[in-house]
């Protein structure tokens, strides 16, 4: 995993709530053995018309060329439906680190913190702040100093986020690695049970 | 102060606990399918780690397999090689696999406690948001992602953090016409799809205890629908008479043991609950879905939301949305709806209860001959079952066919999908676009409501066909 500290970016808003995860990467999708590649599919069926990628839908917004960034900023319960890891991974795979939303499900909100891709919940205002900048405003997101900043504006929230989910991230270090090494304390817990 | 059902079996699995941080959470059973697993198998292989308690695990393939001819080789290649995939990393690691053609296979949440391997009191995960599922057996059950499965591989535990606690009581009797799905559909339309989320939901209250375990099910697989982390149930006579004789459940002097403790299995009187919601059994109506997130339903007499029940402004072009997506108008009735498909299957509704339920209703008659319909079975053990009890005669003298068992249209990895535009009534968990196929329409019932649409062709009120 990468580690994450501070992500200056300008940003893509998705003025959608409840976004599932079927959304984020259709069934048909995830008959992959791998975790690369998914970026291509990311929000496949709002982008094309069909599935030959022929016809880019152009009122969705990652079809617009003037929205760009490593940020992703969401309406609420961003993340919602299956626990398929594949909707972080094909989102990490597309370019994004961070992803802003006023409230997200908690399956994903795991499993994007598992793969390095940084959820930050942010208030209902705050939302609404962001979504009424430009294309070529820039948002700040400093993980170590848990703050948002919506550069234009100077605008900025604190984000919560575990302190010791916050020490991974910034490090790049992975929840697997320190299970393994917990392996002697485990057995001797299943001794008691 | 006493403890909460979750919370007792929560804390009795705790290994560890991180400062400020996640509880390393020990894991009892963990059940894995071919989409969810392949990259954890591969992760863990990459560390050079072994699989650290492989008897714990339980494997079969659900989500990829066709439902017609599953003795021959899968057509679709990549379905293929991922069930393939799934038989190798099995063998490799020493997994137990129920795959396709064994007797035991079918849809994880319907086999695990169809086999006796759920039980009260246990910790189970899955790379499935239905693992709630299992949560009908009063055990703490749900959904994991991939790098999950992959710490259970390694460890037999996960990082979590423990959610905050909900109750949600119904007390009083149903009515005719309702059953469990409408329960937890009119639960998630009361409290959206994202009400639970942050939560563990625990379903009490003398309308749950009256339900099977069938029906129990039907309820903690949707819990993940309304944002919960899972959803469980005390367990109680109902479960223990459920689970004893099965194939994995415990015998003789270890199955006294073992009953003697899940009969401490439930709420302290003075349990705290973060969150507590009544609700009145005789308020429930035959439910059905119009939007396109299951918390979009309402009663099957009702008429959608009016444009000027919106106040917020991203709420409403999200209903606006969904209407165009659904093909429907604000305010209208779906009463009298033509449908062209009906699936009964998945997760939710697949057991061979459901069945019967469909059954008592297409007895004697004909379905409609302009539907199409999808009817399969959650594992073979429930399409044993159909043909013993006789039921397969009624479906077919009604013109239906049964499928054979897998997760089918519910998410139409296979080749089951619904053609765009058409509507189907479904017994699945979700409603979202495209689930059944890119651009298909899905309403969300009972099984009784779908039965209802397999007579009539339309939208109807189940209780118009009652006696
Ligand atoms: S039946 Fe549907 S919801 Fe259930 S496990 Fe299969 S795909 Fe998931």
């Amino acid at each position: 995993m990468q580690s994450l500290q501070t992500i200056t970016s300008k940003f893509i808003p998705l003025r959608i709530e409840n976004v599932d995860t079927d959304q984020i990467i259709p069934a048909r999708f995830l008959k992959a053995t791998t975790k690369e590649g998914f970026g291509k599919n990311l929000f496949r069926d709002w982008r094309y018309e069909n599935d030959d990628e022929t016809q880019p839908k152009a009122d969705f917004v990652l079809n617009q060329p003037q929205y760009s960034g490593a940020i992703l900023v969401a309406a609420k319960n961003f993340g919602c439906g299956s626990s398929r890891e594949h909707a972080a991974w094909s989102i990490l795979d597309y370019g994004f680190k961070v992803v802003v939303s006023s409230f997200f499900a908690d399956i994903f909100k795991n499993n994007a913190l598992n793969n390095g891709v940084l959820p930050v919940t942010v208030s209902d205002v705050f939302l609404q702040q962001i979504f009424a900048q430009g294309p070529n405003d820039i948002l700040s997101v400093d993980l170590a100093a848990q703050t948002i900043t919506i550069d234009a504006t100077g605008a900025f929230e604190t984000f919560e986020i575990n302190s010791y989910k916050k020490t991974c991230l910034l490090n790049g270090y992975d929840d697997i690695d320190y299970l393994l090494s917990m392996r002697e304390e485990i057995a001797a817990f299943e001794a008691t049970k | 102060m006493g403890n909460t059902l979750f919370g007792k079996i929560w804390d009795k699995h705790v290994v560890k606990q991180i400062q400020d941080g996640p509880s390393v959470l020990y894991i009892d059973k963990h059940f894995i399918h071919e989409v969810t697993s392949p990259q954890a198998f591969t992760g863990i292989e990459k560390r050079g780690a072994s699989i650290f308690r492989p008897a714990q695990i339980v494997a079969t393939a659900d989500h990829n397999v066709p439902t017609m001819d599953q003795h021959l080789p899968i057509a679709d290649q990549l379905s293929r090689f991922q069930v393939d995939t799934l038989i190798d990393n099995c063998a490799k690691h020493g997994v137990t696999l129920y795959g396709l053609g064994h007797p035991n296979q079918g849809i994880v949440h319907v086999i695990g406690p169809e086999l006796g391997i759920t039980q009260p009191g246990m910790t189970i995960v899955c790379g499935d948001s239905h693992t709630s599922t299992h949560g009908a057996f009063g055990s703490v059950a749900f959904g994991i992602g991939t790098s999950e499965v992959e710490m259970v591989f390694a460890s037999q535990c996960i990082m979590q953090t423990k959610p905050k606690s909900m109750r949600i009581n119904i007390e009083g009797v149903l009515n005719p016409g309702v059953v469990s799905k409408d329960i937890i559909l009119y639960i998630i339309a009361k409290i959206s799809a994202s009400g639970a989320t942050g939560y563990f939901v625990e379903y009490a209250g003398s309308a749950i205890r009256a339900l099977s375990m069938e029906a129990r099910m039907t309820i903690c697989n949707m819990s993940i629908e309304m944002g919960a982390r899972g959803g469980l149930i005390a367990p109680d006579q109902t479960t223990f008479d459920y689970i004893q004789g099965r194939m994995f459940a415990p015998k003789g002097a270890d199955w006294d043991r073992q009953l003697a403790e899940w009969k401490t299995l439930y709420s302290d009187a003075d349990a705290h609950f973060d969150m507590e919601i009544n609700i009145d059994a005789a308020d429930i109506e035959p439910m059905i879905t119009y939007g396109t997130n299951p918390g979009m339903g309402l009663s099957v007499t009702g008429s959608l939301p009016t444009m000027e029940s919106f106040t917020d402004a991203t709420e409403k072009q999200n209903y606006e949305k969904a209407l165009k997506y659904m093909g429907l108008t604000a305010g209208q009735s779906l009463l009298g709806m033509t449908v062209q498909n009906v699936f009964i299957g998945s997760c939710t509704n697949s057991r061979i209860e459901d069945f019967r339920l469909v059954a008592s209703i297409i007895k004697g008659k004909q379905k409609d001959p302009a539907v199409k319909t999808l009817i399969v079975p959650g594992s073979q053990e429930v399409a044993k079952q159909i043909k013993q009890e006789g039921l397969d005669k009624i479906f077919e003298a009604a013109g239906i066919e049964i499928r054979q068992a897998g997760c089918s249209a519910c998410l139409g990895m296979n080749e089951d999908k619904i053609p765009a535009g058409e509507y189907c009534v479904s017994t699945s968990n979700r409603n979202f676009e495209g689930r059944q196929g890119a651009g298909a329409r899905t309403m969300l019932v009972s099984p009784l409501t779908a039965a209802a649409a397999l007579l009539t062709g339309k939208i109807t009120d189940i209780r118009t066909l009652l006696n």
